[in-house]
């Protein structure tokens, strides 16, 4: 198993050098960007601004290959589901109907509809890229002071940390426990019977959660011995200051969120580009 | 050294709201500062309270009734408060994993000062500056699992240093060290204490590798009260550490064993200040007269790795060229550094990972194609920490959890569970929540839990960390019990007193290779053997050379020989 | 009710780790179901677990600290509306929090019966509003199959809660002993 959690490395890019609350205010902003618009031309540009800031930071496809086949998978699921369940859909929400080809009696493929899927398909796809960048170039020790930076409860901040510290510890144990187990004779696959494998699973989630538990009075005494919680304000040992190259990104993506509000509020009107009427 | 007081029991004790008995009783104590204090007692006998009390966790964290009082630096510390008291008293707790909270080394350093509100730039420098002390500089940005135990516990005392607090405390510093390093953490601490002259509290049961460098004033406690308050030297010549199952240095048991009297005058506190001029003659009439122990013949080979060699990842080696072979009914000890690989080798055995060339048979058969619950009836192996086996609230079911997952009748898993916890003196608990049962007795669980199964090997990881010498007493007493039974025992282990004492030989596996597979004797005083495996020398040893004896792995064989003849 | 909120350090070390346990078990450990391609999440026996012992500020938080994690390292970012409602289910988890006689060293019917309906209405109130009304909104999802996957997600997260949590609940009361009790001897 591997060790660390994310496969974050350190590169001499822009995007690498900039501070961890710089990268999440953007990561947010972006994110709501395209979470709000429902417009497959202001989806389309920030799909491809990603790519292009994908290039900058230097992140290779082998580095993302499988969460593309995850998130692929997920997205061809749900457009295939989608359609099922609701295939007049399109034609509710953009008002007019434009018949390709009937399917069966009842059901068929317009291009509301298909217009509607194509769209949904690239807003789930379009988060995706800003997501890989944040986590693959952000330094996990600059996570927590980021997102007590955007206003987060630095305690809460701090619990952020302390999953981040301790999960390869946790990884390291559950296989240790798992292993121990099944030398016991435990088996975890499909062919125990389906009441045993909740049975089966507790053999393992008791000792890891139980020896965890344990492990939560020390740290604790630990943090409170040096003043944890003392004050209502902590500094951040690897916050880093916001330079020019910062206010550039920050400026950038509030430019992108303002323009993705805009186009709706004043171009379309509404969250949905309409081509139909 | 100055005499301004810096800590003040007056008649002061303490009970935990879940006991129904004071844990202290009675504690008058003073402290000065500058002082450099050790306090050692078994496990249970209060010692960690004490500590608790010190740093403020009693009774900020930890609640209960206090009666008497307490002053640290001349004010009531329960009219203080816990970030209050950890600005006087430093802690450096004994799990260094626990302690490491930062993601990094200089967050870890900085922890403190970042509660504090300190602004960066003020920061780093003073990390910078604290690391430098205790040799981390280089490591600011290393992980925790870029690291050794040593320096995990540099960390801490960098963490805690930085706060300039006048008092630093340590709790069970060695717990979780190998020798060497354990060796090495007594002199950082000693040369902080000289450089610094902060007020040093030691709070452990390894007398004699505290020992290793000077100590003002030992303090040892039982069952809640204060029994002896007296220099190195007055308390190694009493009879107080035996009466309280702490054990004495290994050359002053080798003395008594030679019938030496050890007086105070001969200076035994430490190795370093021993004069035995006026006793050389009786240890080396001694040294003579010891009647060799026949070594156990075992013949018959039931486990043996051929030109085992190991991989995680297809590059990096972990194991090279292994050939071990064992006999039936031997004790064996696998020895070695951290990550020298010595858990990969268990790993093999059990078959959680599988060799890439080579082979290891089991009474001439290949295992290569066994699964690991076939294995498992063959070689059973116990996790250090009982914790991580424990599956089920009562006795009995954790024991049959083997047997009834291989679906074995009812009636037979009663009586082979009864039979197994019979051999693990469990009986009389066995319908007991395993939650009520001590360190020791969980760990019988666990080895019971393996039994059951009916390996011939057992494989232990660390059998005896962290428990006080009566524990550990126990708990390997009950291996070479189970020894007896024919089951044959191999132990990962640090520990140089087990080697000595339990198991005539050992393994030494250094960055993959066997390096040494010999008498323990031997291997306990061979320097290039001891470097590279992280031991450190015997006590015994110097011993021999300053009586003037020449052979001193001779020497080291006798004492065990001897040893095992008396107890 | 004060108490529900209140943060110590226990609570934030009890909220990291158990957020760490969290990840783990929904990316590694999940209970194949008689459906095919279908699972029970085993994570959410552990939040239902740890909202009962430490409060809904720590469940709710394992749950959507773990839950965003285990997204980000499975598919590079979180599916907030699935990691909302995650996070809300816990939080409502945490309701059980001093409701329950686990510290006691008995977890008895009673309690049985508290934690569950609290779980049930947790699940409940995340999945078939919390996660359907945010798909809706954020990607204009038909409105008949989020409701149908709140639903099934509703039954199937109980079931796990509801199972795991109370057998966990019932293995960590015996091992509590009962105050005053312990004695040397």
């Amino acid at each position: 198993m591997k060790i660390k959690l994310f496969s974050y490395n350190f590169e001499d890019t822009f995007v690498h050098h900039l501070s961890g609350l710089t990268k999440i205010i953007c990561f947010l902003f972006l994110t709501f960007a395209v979470m709000f618009s429902y417009d497959i031309r202001v989806i389309i540009s920030i799909l491809l601004f990603s790519l292009v800031v994908f290039r900058i930071s230097k992140i290779k496809f082998k580095q993302v290959k499988l969460m593309v086949i995850y998130v692929a998978v997920f997205i061809i699921t749900n457009a295939v589901i989608s359609f099922l369940f609701a295939p007049e859909y399109g034609v509710k929400l953009y008002g007019t109907r434009h018949e390709i080809i009937a399917i069966t009696k009842s059901i068929s493929l317009t291009y509301e509809q298909l217009f509607f899927q194509v769209t949904k398909l690239f807003k789930y796809a379009s988060v995706i890229p800003f997501g890989i960048i944040f986590l693959l170039t952000t330094n996990p020790s600059e996570l927590a002071s980021a997102l007590s930076g955007v206003g987060v409860n630095y305690k809460a901040a701090y619990a952020v940390a302390l999953t981040l510290r301790y999960f390869p510890d946790i990884q390291r144990e559950y296989a240790d426990i798992s292993q121990a187990q099944q030398a016991r004779g435990l088996d975890l696959s499909h062919k125990a019977k389906f009441k045993d494998r909740f049975k089966n699973a507790l053999l393992i989630m008791v000792p890891l959660i139980f020896s965890t538990l344990s492990r939560v009075e020390l740290i604790s005494n630990a943090m409170d011995l040096r003043g944890f919680g003392k004050g209502k304000k902590r500094t951040w040992y690897n916050m880093k200051k916001l330079s020019r190259n910062d206010h550039l990104a920050l400026g950038i993506s509030a430019l992108i969120f303002i323009a993705s509000l805009g186009i709706s509020f004043f171009i379309n009107h509404s969250r949905y580009y309409n081509p139909f009427i | 050294m100055n005499d301004k007081l810096i800590i003040e029991f007056n008649n002061f004790s303490f009970q935990y709201y879940s006991q129904s008995e004071p844990t202290l009783n009675d504690i008058n104590l003073k402290i000065y500062a500058g002082e450099k204090i050790l306090i050692v007692g078994p496990s249970g006998s209060g010692k960690s309270t004490l500590g608790h009390c010190l740093n403020g966790l009693i009774p900020f964290s930890y609640r209960g009734i206090t009666e008497g009082s307490l002053k640290v630096k001349g004010k009531e510390t329960k009219d203080q408060d816990i970030f209050t008291l950890s600005k006087v008293v430093g802690t450096v707790l004994q799990d260094s994993d626990g302690q490491f909270v930062g993601l990094t080394v200089g967050e870890d350093i900085a922890f403190v000062m970042e509660n504090d509100n300190t602004p960066i730039d003020e920061m780093k420098e003073r990390v910078l500056k604290v690391a430098q002390m205790v040799d981390m500089d280089r490591w600011l940005s290393a992980s925790p699992y870029e690291l050794s135990g040593g320096q995990k516990q540099r960390t801490a005392l960098a963490g805690v240093m930085i706060d300039d607090v006048d008092v630093l405390l340590f709790d069970e510093p060695l717990a979780n060290l190998d020798p060497a390093t354990g060796k090495k953490a007594i002199e950082i601490i000693d040369d902080i204490h000289q450089n610094t002259n902060k007020t040093i509290i030691i709070i452990e049961h390894r007398l004699e590798d505290v020992l290793h460098r000077e100590i003002d004033r030992i303090i040892v406690v039982n069952e809640g009260r204060i029994l002896g308050d007296m220099n190195a030297h007055e308390l190694v010549s009493s009879s107080i550490l035996i009466e309280n199952g702490i054990r004495e240095p290994l050359y002053v048991t080798a003395l008594k064993y030679a019938g030496v009297t050890v007086t105070p005058e001969m200076k035994p506190g430490h190795m370093n200040t021993l004069d035995t001029s006026a006793v050389n003659h009786i240890v080396k009439e001694w040294h003579l007269s010891v009647v060799k122990e026949e070594k156990r013949k075992l013949n018959e080979s039931i486990l043996k790795m051929d030109d085992v060699t190991f991989s995680y990842d297809g590059r990096k080696k972990i194991l090279e060229n292994i050939n071990i072979e064992i006999a039936k009914g031997e004790m064996v000890s696998i020895v070695g550094r951290n990550g020298a690989g010595k858990s990969t080798l268990s790993k093999l055995l059990c078959g959680f990972e599988k060799e890439d060339q080579g082979a290891i048979y089991y009474l001439e058969e290949d295992i290569k194609g066994k699964t690991i619950k076939e294995r498992a009836e063959l070689i059973g192996v116990v996790m250090q920490n009982p914790n991580q086996m424990i599956s089920k609230p009562m006795i009995f079911d954790e024991v049959a959890l083997g047997l009834k997952l291989r679906n074995v009748k009812a009636s037979e898993i009663k009586e082979r569970v009864e039979k197994v916890l019979k051999i693990c003196g469990l009986l009389p608990f066995m319908d007991w929540p395993i939650s009520a049962l001590s360190y020791g007795q969980k760990k019988r669980v666990t080895i019971a839990s393996i039994l059951v199964l009916n390996p011939s090997i057992l494989i232990l990881d660390e059998p005896t960390a962290g428990q006080d010498y009566k524990h550990y007493s126990e708990i390997m007493a009950f291996l070479q019990e189970i020894n007896k039974t024919g089951i044959t025992v191999i132990m990962i282990t640090h520990d140089m007193h087990l080697m000595l004492e339990y198991t005539p030989r050992a393994i030494v596996i250094s960055d993959g290779k066997k390096i040494a597979d010999t008498d323990s004797a031997i291997v306990l005083t061979d320097h290039q053997v001891i470097e590279e495996a992280n031991l450190k020398e015997t006590s015994l040893y110097n011993l021999a050379k300053m009586v003037g004896i020449e052979d001193g792995t001779q020497f080291v064989q006798n004492f065990i020989d001897y040893e095992r003849q008396v107890r | 009710m004060k108490d529900y909120f209140k943060i110590s350090t226990r609570t934030i070390v009890a909220t990291g780790l158990g957020a760490a346990i969290f990840t783990l078990l929904f990316m590694y450990v999940k209970i194949p179901s008689p459906v095919p391609e279908t699972s029970f999440q085993t994570a959410y026996g552990l939040s239902a677990f740890f909202a009962t012992l430490f409060g809904p500020i720590a469940g709710g938080l394992i749950a959507f600290i773990g839950h965003a994690l285990s997204d980000s390292i499975q598919y590079g970012s979180p599916w907030w509306s699935w990691v909302i409602a995650s996070g809300v289910a816990s939080f409502i988890f945490g309701f059980a929090y001093k409701r329950t006689s686990v510290e006691e060293g008995e977890f008895n019917m009673k309690s049985i019966i508290t934690f569950n309906t609290i779980q049930i209405i947790g699940n409940v109130m995340a999945w078939i509003v919390v996660a359907p009304v945010l798909d809706i909104a954020i990607y204009s999802e038909p409105a008949n199959l989020v409701f149908a996957q709140g639903v099934i997600a509703a039954v199937m997260n109980s079931i796990s809660a509801g199972v795991l949590g109370t057998l966990l609940l019932i293995a960590y009361s015996a091992t509590k002993a009962k105050k005053g009790s312990l004695s040397k001897k």
